[in-house]
């Protein structure tokens, strides 16, 4: 049986998530900020159409989102990571196995059903009804197809939110006109390189000679041409890029020989780890330090890793940190100059469905303040002008985020009011 | 504060068999799990979402403070209570019919009736399924 994978997303989630509590918000211009209200994350249709863009830092744009009564909100992630958890409980009614893919977007099974298309139209009507949320589907044989039909339903209003891609004419049609760098996984650096080799659609790209993609762009090219030709390359829970997991490494301009350096060097990596974990609303339940030597120089070789995992999954850099710190001195042997090492996680899971642990009490509010304004300061004053490190200084921080909406749906003294 | 917690509680293991001296509990055999309250009012947790009524348009079925519980995944009918958003701003409302056509009001005959005028723009944001007032005001 051909399978069927629906891929369904938010519209705008995080600006979808504040309408719902704030009617007024609906068609006016509204931007959701960074933790650090720096750059704009997130926008409304009408945000888009007097040219803001993501990414923006918003000091920048302040005096035309004035002009222009654009609504700026601070990011509220306890909403969004509690609406998200709702809206895949919905999606779980509607098929066997659904893969939490990010925040916003899940993958569902929909094979073997007799119409995958009115099931998708009944599940965005029922997402929207019970949750607010409005979603686009995207349909296809695959997941990278299924990517690539969301794609296209967000972008053709006239698909009213779902875009089937199961019939091969109608795939064909679609892959010619998509320009190749928007192809989940084509990267920036994929997209130039393809570009050079005369490869600019979709279509493209799936009439590659598979060897040919994998010489040009490792297996990871190899896979996108068979999932654009129909064929399964990512198991179902597979998840390609960057978001399933998370990593720092870096090779050192001088060899390390000393325990104390590499200690420094891990900890500000997993420093690092935990920034990105936040910016994607996600949170590690293990790491793992590796290290090497110069597998090319001289001396006596050697390469380790060390681990630890979490009582609780967490994105908060103390605890990142600590980790790092004590795999890191698991995996240490005296004697070795090391070139390289770096932190990774794994089986990232997003932060609002953190599996609380009663082993693992901690103030995870304060935590959360202090992760915040750590970001702040750095996306401030530089990437490194404030870090945890062993020297832990004890500074009083101060969050930035003057325009978050109330937390409506986690906090029994922020629930939404009606006027009665 | 405590979240609001939707959902299946954490189960918490109540059983003494590993008592290290007496007698078993003889209620062993018939723990069963504590009432939940959330689970008598929230029948669909991922479409139940809890707000708060402020004034008294709708005394006495709502008072002023009343915790609502409203459930998005319900069809409003003649005669419920709901959250509906009037001209952007949420508010609570009697929902009825007349000959045929949704029409909405206040329960409260002291307080001025619910007259929107042609251009009000109006939408049912959910039921209200349950509505919980403390009759010892905590604070």
């Amino acid at each position: 049986m051909t399978p069927v994978i629906a891929l369904s997303d938010g519209n705008c989630f995080y600006v979808s998530c504040e309408r719902v509590f704030d009617p007024r918000l609906e068609g006016r211009p509204t931007v959701v900020l960074s933790s650090n209200d720096g750059n704009i994350i997130a926008r409304s249709p009408e945000a888009k159409a007097i040219g803001l863009k993501m990414g923006d830092p918003f000091f920048k744009v302040r005096a035309l989102c004035a002009r222009e009564g654009v609504a700026a909100l601070s990011s509220n992630y306890g909403l969004y990571g509690d609406m998200s958890r709702r809206v895949n409980a919905v999606y779980e009614q509607f098929a066997p196995d659904v893969v939490v893919y990010s925040i916003d977007e899940s993958f569902l099974d929909f094979t073997g059903l007799a119409d995958p298309i009115g099931h998708a139209r009944t599940l965005r009507a029922t997402v929207c009804q019970w949750t607010g949320i409005p979603t686009c589907v995207g349909l296809g044989p695959t997941k990278t197809l299924a990517k690539v039909a969301n794609h296209l339903a967000k972008r053709t209003p006239d698909l009213d939110g779902v875009c089937d891609l199961g019939d091969p004419a109608v795939r064909d049609k679609a892959l010619s006109g998509l320009p190749v760098a928007d192809v989940w996984g084509v990267g920036p650096a994929y997209a130039a390189r393809l570009v050079a080799m005369g490869v600019t659609t979709a279509a493209e790209l799936r009439d590659l000679d598979p060897r040919q993609a994998r010489l040009a762009l490792s297996v990871v090219g190899e896979r996108l041409v068979l999932e654009l030709r129909g064929q399964t390359c990512l198991s179902w829970d597979e998840i390609p890029a960057g978001r399933k997991g998370c990593a720092v490494t870096r090779s050192f301009g001088q060899p390390i020989l000393a325990l104390e350096d590499l200690l420094q060097a891990v900890a500000s990596f997993a420093s690092r780890v935990g920034e990105k974990l936040r910016r994607n609303g996600v949170a590690a339940p293990r790491l793992t330090v590796f290290m090497h030597t110069n597998p090319f120089g001289p001396g006596p070789h050697h390469s380790a890793n060390g681990a630890v995992t979490f009582l609780e999954a967490t994105a908060d850099s103390t605890e990142l940190v600590a980790g790092a710190r004590q795999a890191a001195r698991k995996a240490w042997r005296n004697g070795f100059r090391y070139s390289k090492a770096g932190v990774v996680c794994e089986g990232l899971v997003l932060a609002g469905q953190v599996q609380a642990s009663l082993l693992g009490a901690r103030d995870r509010e304060r935590s959360e303040r202090l992760m915040a304004a750590l970001d702040a300061s750095n996306r401030r004053f530089g990437r490194g002008s404030v870090v945890l490190g062993s020297t832990a200084g004890r500074s009083r921080w101060t969050q930035k985020a003057e325009w978050r909406s109330p937390r409506y749906t986690t906090r029994i003294d922020e629930v939404p009011v009606a006027r009665a | 504060m405590r979240p609001v917690v939707f959902g299946p509680l954490l189960p918490l293991p109540l059983v003494g068999f590993r008592v290290c001296c007496g007698f078993p509990s003889p209620a062993d055999d018939w723990i069963e799990d504590a009432i939940d309250i959330s689970r008598l009012v929230i029948t669909n947790p991922a479409a139940t979402f809890l707000w708060r009524a402020a004034g008294d348009c709708m005394t006495p079925t709502i008072a002023d403070g009343d915790y609502l519980v409203c459930d998005r995944s319900l069809v409003p009918v003649a005669g419920d209570v709901v959250v509906a958003v009037v001209d952007g701003e949420p508010t609570v409302k009697r929902f009825r019919l007349s000959r045929g056509r949704p029409q909405l009001s206040h329960d409260n005959p002291k307080a001025e009736p619910f007259a929107p005028s042609a251009s009000t723009e109006i939408s049912v944001w959910g039921v209200v399924a349950w509505s919980l007032r403390a009759h010892r005001p905590t604070r």
